[in-house]
């Protein structure tokens, strides 16, 4: 694009052609101000903050809405220019409530900096000022009227952003309000993004408000841990009795790859942690009750039972299942305990998504994956199956605002009437269970389209999207659940013929796709190589067991049989999520490691109590494949965290554990998590060092020792270490993964998880479940997915 | 139905058919009707551009903009539609002038809608009328029925294979629709709201199409222009100031009412002559030139040429032809009050200064009005009002701001004698009926 | 719902004027307003989904207008206009008179559901000031009597 030269303050400033004189002017470092302006959403005009002088023009004019020209003179800080900005704010604050110490936005409010910048502080405003009461209109939305400022950005999020629409400007003038779609109440999507980018505190946050100030916080930048798109979200955490407690998320510095989108879940449902029915302490059966002990009790217990059978019986009679929500290390780590330390590739987790197809068809392929970010910049993207709208909120927003700001074109094909057709440039209704038919179709096998007929959509409409879709240059083809095995295979092979393009599966859940490459398979190891052809894990660990392990459902029937004689189970509740009978285990010594007592731990012998994602550090793999950093920010004094019990249950079996992870770094002594009174001096020390910003770094069970070896060992994982520890993702590709091996389609359980639900976590969200309440949906208690 | 009035010194050109029954279709074609559009089909686009440029008419809604070039920026080539606009919102208090040519001569503002669209190459044009002149409306709709019935609207108009429709529109109720970006998005169905300016309408408007946006009196100008020559009406002015317009003399006048006088007329032969002077043997206090907007002009101000340029020298405006006069025992106070109670009440809300300077200038003024005023809030109406000048997002902003400033400028003293809880010293001129609270 | 005949030829005739549907919206409200009283929820629906609207789009817009009503109010409104060239002329005289002699203000309606009043703002009229407006009907040069002749009328008319 042209390069289009002006001068602002006496700079010369240098910026493409069409960008608009406040973008302008903030590339070259000059802060206009604006409270109606927002990046990537429709201009509005309307505060007239932004005012500056520009050569020529008799009135002051508007930096948001002037478009850059040719050797154009800008003045942003001349006495007229201040004076209107000041008077501006004079004017704001006439009917401004001035509650700011009472007011959420306190200490980060656009409109008190403003006042602060421009000098208004002094009132010259001595009538009755206009009032409203506050309204509640959601369990997570409040609307404080006389705080609004009518910036237009709440309005123009739901409705251009996020393609709800809940939210108007009723009556003119002064009178004017903002008014939520149901009269006194929403009815919406209830991300939140209203709130957030409210610059005053006229909607305020239903979980957050009045609980505390924003300097007393402490914000952590880390991933969110419900569904597999991987949104960054900055977590404010605050001390309390019991450890670290997280008041509130949000990502209002728009990095990572998410920029200032949250969903509901990303926003708000990290209550779980403080849930009162949090486990805080290890449980071991006794005389068939499971009862509180300590934790030596509990690893020594375990390290006895598991080198029993393992020595008695072989490693095949231990089963493991690993979590789609602990990090890649603690997945590595898992794994390679079940391998190395138990000697079986019973290994399995909850599969959302065909993987091991995809690396298959992939291999060699470099650049066929598509990152969260190539959905926002492709110029078109095809959809088969899912609803992002409910499943993966944030990938719905890519499109929709690809679509909207770059004029992207969507394709969407559907046996329902997603959301996003709403968007797309082509929509096709096809019989359900008929999506593996279009990607045959579309991969030349012309057969295949009788299946995917109706009343909507006939054979030459067929023929037209994929002559369209082969017309298109770098388009994203993106799947769900629906497309597995061979027709993976065969969009993969469609995507080939096309330059540029890029394909996207889709999985369920945070790590769902770290899981996968992790190597949670019976058969595959991380990067999908065959456990027959180990190679380099072979040397590296000293060692793998060659026979293919068994699957979940496998080790079920193996566990009936009184074959399986352990089982450890890793953040995941497989009797919950497939409904299966737990006296399947009851010949078995099952370990249970999770937050709450769920349906599979009832059934443990040994129940320990994790600490969850928000609560540790690490890495997830989106589904995307990008790859993100896990920082710790609450703390449940009581719990630890998957990665150290992996490690101590090794100990406890008298197991090497310099061949398990690296070893010889930092001091090895637990810093104790006991708060209060009582707590040591250690526990001081860490205070202190948390008070400075200084991480603890003196835990042996330090996860980012063990990225080392991921990163080595694991194709793809080799992107940079310094932009991950800075906080933006990096993406991974399959290209040198192994050759994967052809999975049972049937081992694939989609969550079902919709945009108030997220399986067993989503049951001890309060948020998720007073907004269900409120939607008049069946509890969350008996039909959400668990995982 | 309002009554006519008339002055010798009236020049009849927009009113001329007014009384004459020219409603009927067929009385406007015996008083020439449907000529000009006639002889339009005949010229060049550009050339009737350029005869309406020349004719020195500038627009009849406010801003007195030279018509025939608001017209030549019409692109030639668009992709998208093109239309006409005929603004009818006719809301600036002080004016009531669109509604008698709409109720004496509808055909003619057809005929002009007509024309402004031939010249553009336009195929459709509205003509929106505000919602209280239901009447109007009526008289409209039947008019256009009457001339689709003609064959003189709708396909092959007067068998020149020239299509063009003609739409009636209607309001609800609110001045800013009158402001010609928020009229198209009322016509759009929606709220009120003024467009970002650049793109102006005549490059993006009504549906993204090139749209010409005319008051109704610049439009029905627009006929006799083409019949009667460019010379012919631009010398019924001063230079740039072509034609007549419709005053409509308000207030404390003895002969009140709609007359139709040249540009340039003497505004004190206006007052004492035309309208017959101040009633009840009062004197003169203050007269607003152009509806409420403008600025006022004191008793020692009126030896000025009622025309655009003149008035503009004079440190006011022509606006809409709203002449309204104010005698000596008119409370300017109270006057200010009540225009900025007009403003607060009709400001869209879209942007700051406007929707919360009007609040607070209304609230300080009432208050002020009551006795309830200190010095201090004669220096902060000032500031207001001069901090809201030229920065708000559309004119209305400015409009409230220009009359009070003048006011505060020129009639200081009344304010300072409403200081120190005296009663208002024209207590009959209306005084508020409460006391506001304070904060 | 259930709009006149008169109502249905002319919104269906309306939507032929324009390229989009929602055009109609101003006047379509105008119009219903008119036959039903005000504008119902029913009213606000019903339209929405003719026009393809959320009822919250649809809210957005009356509530802009000053004509239009959500409430209920009597069978002749009575709209007063205070704007300036009236003002001069007594119009607030004439608004005080008003209330008194209907027993309510600005806004009110009468319990016989038979009169509303209203202050509205320059209604067109300044050089017949002061005016009013009865629903559509304009009466101009009015006086506290002339006024009054005219809200005897319209009770007749009302009762009749
Ligand atoms: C707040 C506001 C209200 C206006 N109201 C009217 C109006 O009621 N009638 C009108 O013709 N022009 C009105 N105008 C002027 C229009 O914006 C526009 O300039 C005019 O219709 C153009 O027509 P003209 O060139 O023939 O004057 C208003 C302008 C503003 C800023
Ligand atoms: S100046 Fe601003 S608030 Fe006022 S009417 Fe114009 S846009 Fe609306
Ligand atoms: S940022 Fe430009 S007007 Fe608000």
């Amino acid at each position: 694009m042209a390069e289009v030269n002006i001068t602002v303050d006496g700079k010369k400033v240098t910026a493409p052609a069409g960008t608009l004189l406040i973008e302008a002017c903030k590339g070259a470092g000059i802060e206009v101000p604006s409270f109606c302006y927002y990046p990537n959403l429709s201009l509005q005009g309307a505060c007239r903050m932004c005012l500056v002088k520009i050569e020529k023009m008799p009135k002051l004019q508007t930096a948001c809405t002037t478009v850059i020209s040719e050797g154009m003179s800008v003045t942003t800080d001349t006495e007229e220019v201040h004076q209107a900005r000041k008077s501006m704010v004079e004017m704001l604050l006439g009917n401004h409530p001035l509650d700011c110490p009472v007011c959420d936005a306190g200490g980060e409010c656009e409109l008190q900096d403003m006042t602060f910048s421009y000098g208004a502080a002094e009132s010259k405003y001595i009538d009755a000022k206009n009032h409203k009461e506050e309204q509640q209109w959601s369990p997570v939305v409040y609307f404080d009227r006389p705080r609004c400022i009518l910036c237009y950005r709440c309005v123009r999020v739901c409705g251009e952003g996020m393609d709800v629409w809940a939210l108007g400007v009723q009556n003119r003038g002064v009178s004017s309000i903002i008014a939520p779609n149901q009269d006194d109440h929403l009815e919406c999507e209830e991300c939140g993004m209203c709130i957030d980018i409210c610059p005053v505190g006229a909607l305020t946050s239903g979980a957050y408000r009045y609980k505390t100030r924003p300097w007393e916080m402490k914000h952590v930048g880390t991933t969110c841990t419900h569904c597999a798109d991987g949104c960054k979200t900055t977590l404010g955490v605050r001390r309390c009795d019991t450890g670290m407690e997280i008041v509130r998320g949000d990502n209002r510095d728009k990095s990572g790859i998410n920029g200032d989108f949250l969903c509901i879940k990303g926003r708000y449902a990290f209550d779980f942690a403080h849930h009162e029915e949090r486990l805080t302490q290890p449980l071991i059966r006794k005389d068939g009750r499971l009862t509180p002990a300590t934790w030596e009790e509990a690893f020594e217990l375990i390290g006895k039972r598991f080198a029993e059978v393992r020595g008695k019986h072989g490693g095949q009679a231990i089963g493991v299942v690993g979590s789609t929500r602990t990090t890649n290390e603690d997945n590595y780590l898992l794994q390679k305990f079940a391998r190395v330390v138990l000697g079986t590739n019973n290994i399995d987790h909850h599969r959302t998504a065909d993987f091991p197809a995809l690396a298959a068809a992939l291999s060699g392929k470099p650049e066929m994956t598509a990152s969260m970010r190539d959905v926002f910049h492709a110029p078109a993207m095809l959809l088969i199956g899912n609803n992002p709208t409910e499943q993966h909120p944030l990938l719905a927003w890519q499109m929709r605002n690809n679509v909207r700001l770059h004029r992207a074109r969507l394709y969407v094909v559907n046996s329902q009437p997603i959301k996003l057709r709403r968007q797309a440039a082509s929509f096709s209704q096809i019989p359900a269970g008929g999506e593996g038919k279009l990607a045959a179709f579309l991969a030349g096998d012309d057969s295949a389209v009788d299946a995917l007929l109706n009343e909507k959509t006939t054979r030459d409409s067929c023929i037209a999207l994929r002559e369209k879709l082969r017309g298109e240059a770098n388009l994203v083809i993106i799947f769900g659940s629906e497309i597995r095995g061979n027709n993976i295979t065969s969009v993969v092979k469609f995507a080939s013929a096309i330059p540029g393009a890029k394909v996207l599966c889709l999985a369920d859940y945070a790590n769902s796709r770290g899981a996968a490459d992790m190597g949670l398979y019976p058969d595959l190891l991380p990067g999908y190589h065959r456990v027959t052809d180990a190679g380099k894990f072979h040397e590296e660990w000293g060692g793998v067991p060659e026979a293919r392990g068994l699957t979940f459902p496998e080790m079920v029937e193996s566990a009936k049989a009184g074959a399986l004689r352990a089982c450890y189970l890793v953040g995941a509740n497989p009797i919950g999520r497939f409904g299966i009978d737990p006296y399947a285990f009851s010949h078995s010594f099952v370990v249970v490691q999770d937050m709450f007592l769920t349906e599979t731990a009832v059934m443990a012998d040994v129940v320990l109590p994790a600490a969850n994602a928000y609560e540790k550090s690490g890495t997830f793999t989106n589904t995307c494949g990008d790859l993100q950093l896990v920082k710790k920010a609450g703390e449940v004094t009581g719990t630890k965290s998957d990665f150290e019990m992996i490690v101590r249950i090794a100990d406890a079996m008298g197991f090497d554990l310099r061949k398990l992870v690296p070893f010889g770094r930092g001091a090895h002594f637990d810093m104790g998590q006991s708060r209060g009174a009582q707590s040591g001096e250690a526990d001081r020390h860490a205070v202190w060092l948390q008070a400075q910003g200084l991480e603890p770094q003196m835990s042996p069970f330090d996860p980012m020792a063990i990225l080392d070896e991921i990163q080595r060992l694991v194709p793809g994982y080799d992107v940079s270490r310094m932009n991950l520890l800075a906080g933006n993702e990096q993406h991974t590709t399959l290209a040198g993964s192994g050759t994967g091996a052809l999975q049972n389609p049937e081992l694939i359980v989609p969550a079902q998880d919709d945009l108030f639900s997220s399986g067993t976590l989503g049951r001890y969200s309060r948020t998720l479940n007073s907004v269900i309440e409120n939607h008049h949906k069946e509890s969350a208690e008996t039909d959400v997915a668990a995982d | 139905m309002a009554s006519l009035v008339s002055h010798p010194d009236e020049v009849k050109v927009v009113t001329k058919r007014f009384g004459k029954g020219a409603t009927s279709l067929d009385r406007y074609l015996e008083l020439d009707g449907y000529k000009a559009v006639q002889k339009a089909l005949g010229m060049q686009p550009d050339a009737v551009i350029n005869e309406v440029k020349n004719s020195a008419l500038r627009g009849r809604g406010g801003a007195g903009f030279n018509t025939g070039m608001k017209w030549s920026f019409v692109p030639k080539q668009s992709p998208k539609p093109k239309y006409v606009l005929c603004n009818g919102d006719e809301s600036e208090p002080g004016t009531c002038k669109d509604r008698l040519i709409l109720e004496h001569d509808p055909h003619s503002v057809i005929e002009g809608v007509m024309i402004a669209g031939l010249s553009v190459q336009a195929h459709v044009g509205y003509i929106y009328i505000r919602g209280e002149y239901r009447y109007l409306s009526e008289i409209m709709q039947k008019a256009i029925r009457d001339a689709y019935g003609r064959g003189f609207l709708g396909k092959n108009i007067f068998g020149s294979g020239y299509d063009f429709d003609v739409y009636w529109h209607g309001g609800a109720g609110a001045y800013e629709v009158g402001e010609e970006s928020a009229l198209m998005e009322s016509l759009e169905g929606k709220r009120g709201i003024p467009r970002i300016r650049p793109p102006f309408p005549a490059v993006i408007g009504l549906w993204g199409g090139p749209t010409i946006i005319n008051n109704v009196e610049t439009l029905a100008s627009v006929p006799h222009i083409i019949l009667g020559g460019a010379d012919w009406y631009a010398g019924l002015g001063p230079p740039k100031n072509g034609g007549t317009r419709l005053f409509c003399l308000s207030g404390h006048l003895n002969r009140p009412g709609v007359y139709e006088l040249p540009l340039g007329y003497n505004l004190r032969k206006m007052i004492y002559d035309v309208g017959g002077g101040i009633s009840n043997g009062r004197n003169l206090k203050a007269v607003v030139p152009g509806g409420s907007s403008t600025p006022v002009l004191t008793a020692e101000e009126i030896d000025v040429g009622m025309d655009f340029d003149s008035l503009a020298k004079a440190g006011s405006m022509l606006g809409s032809g709203g002449v309204v006069i104010l005698d000596d025992t008119t409370c300017m106070v109270k006057f200010a009050q009540r225009i900025m109670k007009f403003y607060q009440h009709e400001s869209c809300g879209w942007c700051i200064p406007c929707r919360e300077g009007t609040d607070w200038l209304k609230k300080t003024l009432t208050r002020f009005h009551a006795g309830g005023g200190t010095k201090k809030d004669i220096d902060n109406i000032q500031y207001l009002a001069e901090n809201m000048l030229g920065r708000t997002f559309c004119p209305l902003g400015d409009a409230a701001a220009m009359p009070t400033i003048s006011i505060v400028k020129k009639f200081r003293k009344e304010f300072e004698d409403h200081l120190e809880g005296r009663p208002c010293p024209f207590e009959k001129a209306g005084a508020v009926r409460e006391l506001p609270v304070m904060a | 719902m259930k709009f006149s005949d008169q109502f249905e030829q002319r919104f269906t005739e309306m939507l032929t004027h324009y390229p989009t549907k929602r055009s109609v919206l101003v006047p379509t409200l105008l119009f219903a307003q008119d036959e039903i009283g005000f504008l119902s929820d029913e009213v606000i629906h019903e339209l929405a989904g003719r026009l393809d609207l959320t009822d919250l789009e649809v809210r957005n817009v009356i509530s802009y207008y000053s004509m239009l009503t959500t409430k209920p109010r009597g069978k002749f409104n009575v709209q007063v206009c205070t704007n300036i060239a009236c003002m001069l002329r007594g119009a607030d005289e004439l608004f005080e008179h008003c209330e008194k002699k209907l027993g309510i203000g600005h806004k009110g309606t009468t319990p016989d559901g038979l009169f509303s009043l209203e202050e509205v703002e320059c209604i067109g009229a300044c050089s017949w000031a002061p005016a009013a407006q009865v629903n559509y009907d304009f009466h101009e040069n009015l006086t506290p009597d002339k006024m009054d002749r005219v809200l005897d009328e319209y009770k007749k008319k009302g009762t009749q």
